[in-house]
């Protein structure tokens, strides 16, 4: 009689590996759920903390495009945003080519130049912008600018502006500029209007006016410090102008946002590491509990590598229950925030980055992938590490009990 | 040709100083269809002569042959699958998995062997019958007596129909009605299976029924007794 080991060799795919694991995650009862419950509370406030930054990037940036920065922007050469020292020379006349697509209302010429304003004895340095009434480009309220037929030019100012200089609608105001020649010359403006804007960078220390006026009023005729596009404007470059496009325009935010990423990431990562610590600890209890069992795996036809692979997909399966179970809680949750927002503090709007009074978070699927895949794979790793240890056991020592 | 084959078979451990021998020069073969027992005080080798045979060890020196495959140079792949497919292990503690039903427990070994449902189905009610514990098919191993995870024991080594069964004492912590229950169970699976069974066992109520009593003493053979006819009946 001849015999032969040559029947069906042992296989522990990943279905059935999967189904053991979660047999043993199911007996194991309250710890399991201990676990799963912790690492569903990291699974959501990872999502929820990177939706809403996601969500208040998203928002800010259209935001800022639709108040501030449109599709693009052509700045004069020496034009620097954070040099007002600049702006005395930081204007040109208006190229011939770029008449087509300031008349068709792709792009908006702006012209800005230093002043003071004086109310109830106080002074007050300020940017005065001229912009085109009739433009469409940017959301501010500029129709309230056409003051062609009154004698008191007209202004429109911030609610933040009007907040800090206890401005309201019809006031009047001494301001004072420099023309092209450096002379001072002043006159009274009335405050047609005051707008909102989640936008601080168009509002803080900032009147808008009339650009033929300013242009009249500074002897800078035809002059413009940039121009903001619209999205039908098509570039054509010209010397002495530079387009700075949407991604350029917006990098400081991005940067922000980033940061801010980065510094989140430290509270959910403890949060998260809170979880794994939990989970590594429960492995190691576990292979230090159930060496027998670990032995009887061995005696039924398991390798140490399979035992392995089966103790890790149990810890590894521990965050496939916690994504289930943080979606069960944590989708409306989640959806009542994205749908009803996030109220932000008044103190908000002093901090000088666009943000709206409420934030809406934003859940893409890459975020919530990446979440998975972050919790997934640590979850895994931390359930491999004490598991190495069985490739050290000797099986008999395991059916017996011997501590490793 | 044997179903195992021992040929100066030793076996040593280190010890902090040396080597402890168990096993010196062990030359034994088993057939199919025995139901044969390793006796022996503790200590004689008779748990680690088992544990070679099923290939959860393997020799210092010598040769062991389990289905004609050398324990001694399988590599673990091949040893898991000699397990799994040729070999039932019978444990004194039973070694049940805890969070397994009876069912999942005698189904185990199948789902290693990739069965379909339904022949997994049969193969585990045919083995939970003959154990007659169908009706603790639901069970958990903590709502069993002692004899009745013996008997679950039984069935998860039965289940896959393997040419060896080797039970390490398994009567050991059972009572005397229970231990012949086993007994006869094991014994009628011999009969009518023509499974080999190998005990190692000190339990003089096992040796009523053994059809060969190997004597280990420190590691050596001292005695391979067969007793003819096979006692097919319990003892009085």
């Amino acid at each position: 009689m001849a015999f032969s080991i040559a029947s069906p060799t042992t296989k522990l795919n990943a279905m059935l590996s999967l189904r053991l694991a979660f047999r043993n995650l199911m007996g194991a009862g309250l710890r399991t759920w201990l676990n799963v419950f912790v690492l569903s509370v990291a699974f959501v406030v990872i999502v929820f903390y990177n939706g809403m930054l996601d969500g208040w990037n998203q928002q800010a940036k259209a935001d800022t495009r639709a108040w501030e920065t449109g599709s693009g922007q052509l700045w004069h050469a020496q034009y620097n945003p954070f040099d007002a020292y600049c702006l005395e020379d930081a204007h040109a006349l208006l190229p011939p080519a770029y008449e087509q697509s300031i008349d068709e209302g792709d792009i908006t010429p702006v012209l800005i130049t230093q002043a003071t304003a004086y109310r109830d004895n106080r002074m007050q340095n300020i940017l005065l912008k001229g912009i085109a009434p009739e433009q469409i480009v940017v959301k501010l309220p500029t129709h309230l600018l056409d003051d062609a037929h009154e004698e008191m030019p007209h202004v429109i100012i911030g609610k933040r502006m009007a907040a800090a200089s206890h401005l309201t609608v019809h006031d009047t105001l001494l301001i004072r500029w420099r023309d092209r020649h450096g002379t001072f010359d002043a006159c009274q403006v009335i405050v047609a209007g005051i707008f909102g804007s989640n936008v601080p960078t168009i509002d803080n220390g900032q009147m808008w006016m009339n650009l033929t006026r300013l242009q009249q009023m500074t002897g800078l005729s035809g002059h413009a410090t940039l121009m903001i596009a619209g999205p039908g404007y098509q570039h054509t470059p010209q010397p002495g102008w530079i387009f700075k496009d949407d991604t350029e325009l917006l990098k400081e935010f991005s940067d922000i946002i980033r940061a801010k990423k980065w510094s989140s990431s430290v509270i959910y990562g403890l949060l998260l590491a809170i979880a794994l610590l939990a989970i590594f600890d429960t492995q190691v209890l576990s292979i230090f509990r159930r060496q027998k069992e670990i032995g009887t795996y061995i005696a039924l036809g398991l390798t140490r590598g399979h035992v392995v692979g089966l103790f890790t997909l149990e810890g590894s399966a521990q965050s496939l229950l916690a994504i289930i179970v943080g979606t069960l809680w944590g989708l409306p949750l989640l959806w009542a925030l994205h749908v009803n927002g996030i109220a932000m503090p008044g103190a908000a709007d002093e901090m000088g980055l666009t943000i709206g009074e409420k934030i809406v978070p934003v859940y893409s699927f890459a975020m919530v992938a990446a979440s998975i895949v972050l919790v997934t794979v640590s979850a895994t790793l931390v359930s491999y590490l004490p598991t190495r240890k069985i490739l050290h056991l000797h099986p008999t020592d395991a059916l017996k009990g011997k501590l490793i | 040709m044997p179903l195992i084959e021992l040929q100066h078979l030793t076996k040593q451990f280190p010890t902090g100083n040396g080597f402890f021998t168990a096993l010196k020069d062990i030359t034994l073969s088993f057939g199919e269809g025995e139901f044969a027992g390793l006796v022996g005080p503790s200590g004689s080798g008779k748990t680690t002569l088992l544990n070679i045979i099923g290939s959860l060890d393997v020799p210092t020196a010598g040769s062991a042959r389990v289905m004609g495959q050398p324990v001694g140079s399988l590599t673990h792949r091949q040893a898991a699958d000699l397990r799994n497919h040729h070999i039932g292990f019978i444990f004194q503690t039973y070694n049940l998995l805890p969070v397994y039903t009876v069912y999942q427990n005698v189904e185990f070994a199948l789902l290693l062997q990739k069965r379909n449902d339904a022949q997994r189905r049969t193969a585990v009610c045919d083995a939970l019958e003959w154990v007659g514990l169908t009706d603790k098919m639901h069970s958990k191993p903590a709502q069993l007596s002692g004899g009745e995870c013996q008997r679950v024991a039984i069935a998860r080594a039965m289940v896959k129909r393997p040419s060896i069964v080797l039970a390490d004492e398994p009567s050991a912590n059972l009572d005397a009605e229970n231990s012949h229950h086993i007994l006869q169970t094991m014994q009628a699976l011999n009969r009518d299976l023509h499974t080999t069974f190998i005990f190692a066992t000190h339990d003089e109520k096992v040796m009523h029924y053994l059809q060969r009593i190997i004597t280990l003493r420190d590691g050596v053979v001292e005695n391979d007794q067969w007793h003819s006819p096979s006692p097919h009946q319990p003892p009085n």
